[in-house]
């Protein structure tokens, strides 16, 4: 009966064992790094997770419709090369305005692609965007062939902002929680759950599979494209292969929030917990004085042992219930 | 086409054969006798480290493992350090890689049979654990030597001109060939792959045989570092990420689907070739790496909407 309800629980709210888990990695981050929660420190911290966070929640859309987006980390580097080449020092606010929009548009256009080849041609995700990544890889070292470029120094202020005291990065989250909390009510929202569960059962009950499947893609380079905009005034400059290692994390953050890599299921604010989680391992580690060679070992480990939480749990209860 | 029954291995393999031909064309002198063992020798290493990932993919259940790239560097400094320029000590360096790489490979397994951790991110962790023991091991220093006898059977001529390795990769893959189709795990696997259901009703212990796939997996991708350590004579911290996704890609162009229950070795040895082909004659046309690396991702998309489709919903 116990079990009932806390699988229920759990199915209802993906992101409880996240949060669990956020609570304990920020309090030994706390512990460790007294003063964490500080303004400056605090702010600081959300400002290096913002890029990560907002490439996870396009991950998270294409997952949680079943597919997977290798290539998102490549489209970050191109955005980011498109966006220090076109922006200068002295660029006008017409031109800079311009120039987002054509970062935006260069990843709807390599959503776009992506969203064909795995819809329309039924290509298989984890590979074609593998495939892809190597476009979008190519574009960006041809148009930024080495590291450089400096962004004006008003925008990446206006990077640190704290509107109303309140970090930037916390900002963003909750718009892009509310986003999603409001996407999830519509039909839309609906049909990607649909579409990620049984995708020949919404075919079949007229669910548009191929439409929604294309969107996720597509709504992933937007997203990579906004996470290139935030990497971009982070840094302030521009580094062709700078998104590159963001992939992978990105798919982890989304399982650890609590959304099934099988899609059909999960959310938005566990994923963004889940990049805090990861964070937090980070500071944690650097906090804790672990020797420079042992780092790497540790950080995995740990996120080893966070992603075998539910099942060791799951695990535990049964042999307890059986006994 | 429907008409037209070609077997995805078999497609790749006539792929591989006009590839090389077209490079001849395309580069005078690209297509001789030297090259051709040339790039057989560099598809072996690719083939070798694809073998384990072609079972594991074979297995389904979004079975894929991504520690292959970090046990190939793991396997090659593990025995680049053991052997220390001693022909003597090929035999011990390989035993203990290999039981490395089982262990390795094998909580890969158990992670996702007793936990019920998606295969992609347990073992996208474990890569990064095995990276991390590398680093713990090695603080950096990557002291060692290969054995003489190791270059003499793995990459220089052996018979013919051509190297070990060639040779080596036949057995190999008729080993493999053995493995998938004439004992009672082949058979279980491709049971496990098309329906874990079924294969439990009808008396196939489940997590047994995916458990035992990524045992075998992480074994032969050490076996792939040993052979491409034969090769390369040193080691690097990254020696063997560049094997990771071209293991999968070899392995999707050989025709195994991804969803798991079908495909050969034999798909993913074309594969392998296809592969290493097309590195090797954009490499050879000489083009920017920014263009390369377009050409190659425009290539791939190809190849993979030629057989790399799912089937249709109506179907």
């Amino acid at each position: 009966m116990n079990t009932i309800k806390l699988q229920k629980l759990t199915f209802r709210h993906p992101y409880l064992f996240a949060l669990a888990l956020l609570v304990i990695a920020l309090g030994v981050n706390f512990y460790l790094q007294p003063n964490l929660f500080e303004q400056r420190v605090l702010s600081g911290n959300l400002r290096i997770f913002m890029p990560l966070m907002i490439l996870t929640a396009g991950q998270a859309i294409v997952i949680m419709g079943g597919g997977i987006d290798i290539s998102v980390g490549t489209i970050v580097s191109m955005v980011n090369a498109l966006l220090v080449t076109l922006i200068t020092r002295d660029s006008t606010a017409a031109e800079i305005i311009l120039a987002i929009s054509l970062g935006v548009g260069a990843g709807i256009l390599a959503g776009a692609l992506n969203g064909i080849c795995v819809s329309f041609l039924r290509l298989q995700p984890i590979i074609t965007t593998y495939a892809t990544s190597f476009i979008f890889a190519g574009i960006a070292l041809w148009i930024l062939p080495r590291p450089g470029g400096l962004m004006p120094s008003e925008l990446t202020r206006l990077y640190r902002a704290n509107p109303l005291g309140i970090p930037l990065t916390i900002w963003v989250a909750a718009v892009l929680i509310l986003l999603w909390v409001g996407l999830r009510a519509t039909r839309y929202g609906r049909y990607l759950f649909a579409v990620g569960g049984q995708a020949e059962a919404a075919y079949a009950t007229g669910v548009p599979v191929t439409l929604v499947r294309f969107s996720t893609y597509v709504l992933a380079g937007i997203m990579s494209a906004l996470a290139a905009l935030a990497l971009t005034l982070s840094t302030g400059t521009g580094d062709p292969r700078i998104g590159n290692d963001m992939t992978l994390p990105s798919v982890v953050a989304v399982v650890l929030g609590g959304t099934r890599l099988s899609g059909g299921q999960g959310g938005i604010a566990g994923s963004l917990i889940g990049v805090v989680i990861l964070g937090s391992i980070r500071n944690i580690i650097s906090f804790a004085n672990v020797p420079t060679w042992w780092q790497t070992f540790v950080d995995a480990s740990i996120i080893i042992v966070a992603l075998a939480g539910p099942g060791l749990v799951r695990l535990i209860r049964r042999r307890g219930q059986s006994s | 086409m429907k008409g037209l029954k070609l077997s995805p291995p078999l497609v790749a393999l006539l792929l591989a054969i006009a590839l090389f031909f077209l490079g001849g064309i395309v580069r005078p002198g690209f297509a001789n006798y030297s090259q051709a063992i040339n790039i057989v020798r560099l598809a072996a290493f690719l083939g070798i480290v694809s073998a384990g990932q072609t079972l594991v993919i074979i297995s389904g259940g979004e079975g894929i493992d991504l520690s292959v790239g970090a046990i190939v560097t793991l396997g090659a400094i593990l025995v680049f350090r053991i052997v220390d320029g001693q022909n003597s000590m090929i035999i011990p360096a390989l035993a203990v890689t290999l039981l490395a790489g089982a262990g390795i490979g094998a909580i890969n397994g158990l992670g996702v049979t007793l936990v019920g951790i998606p295969p992609l991110v347990m073992t996208l962790g474990m890569a990064g654990v095995v990276q991390g023991i590398i680093l713990v091991v090695t603080q950096g220093e990557l002291i060692g030597d290969p054995a003489p006898l190791m270059s003499t059977l793995i990459s220089k001529p052996l018979i013919f001109g051509i190297p070990g390795v060639t040779f080596i990769w036949i057995v190999f893959g008729g080993l493999i060939w053995l493995l998938l189709n004439r004992t009672a795990y082949g058979k279980q696997l491709f049971a496990v792959g098309v329906n874990r259901t079924t294969a439990r009703l009808s008396g196939v212990r489940v997590p047994w045989v995916v458990v035992a796939t990524y045992t075998l997996s992480g074994m032969l991708a050490a076996l792939g570092g040993f052979m491409v350590l034969g090769f390369t004579g040193s080691v690097f911290l990254n020696l063997g990420d560049r094997y990771l996704f071209p293991s999968i890609a070899a392995v999707v162009v050989g025709g195994t689907v991804l969803a798991g229950g079908s495909g050969s070795y034999f798909g993913t040895m074309s594969g392998a070739l296809v592969l290493t082909l097309i590195t090797s004659l954009l490499t050879a046309l000489q083009l920017p790496e920014a263009f390369r690396l377009m050409v190659l991702g425009l290539i791939l998309l190809v190849l993979l909407s030629v057989y790399g489709r799912e089937r249709g919903l109506r179907q």
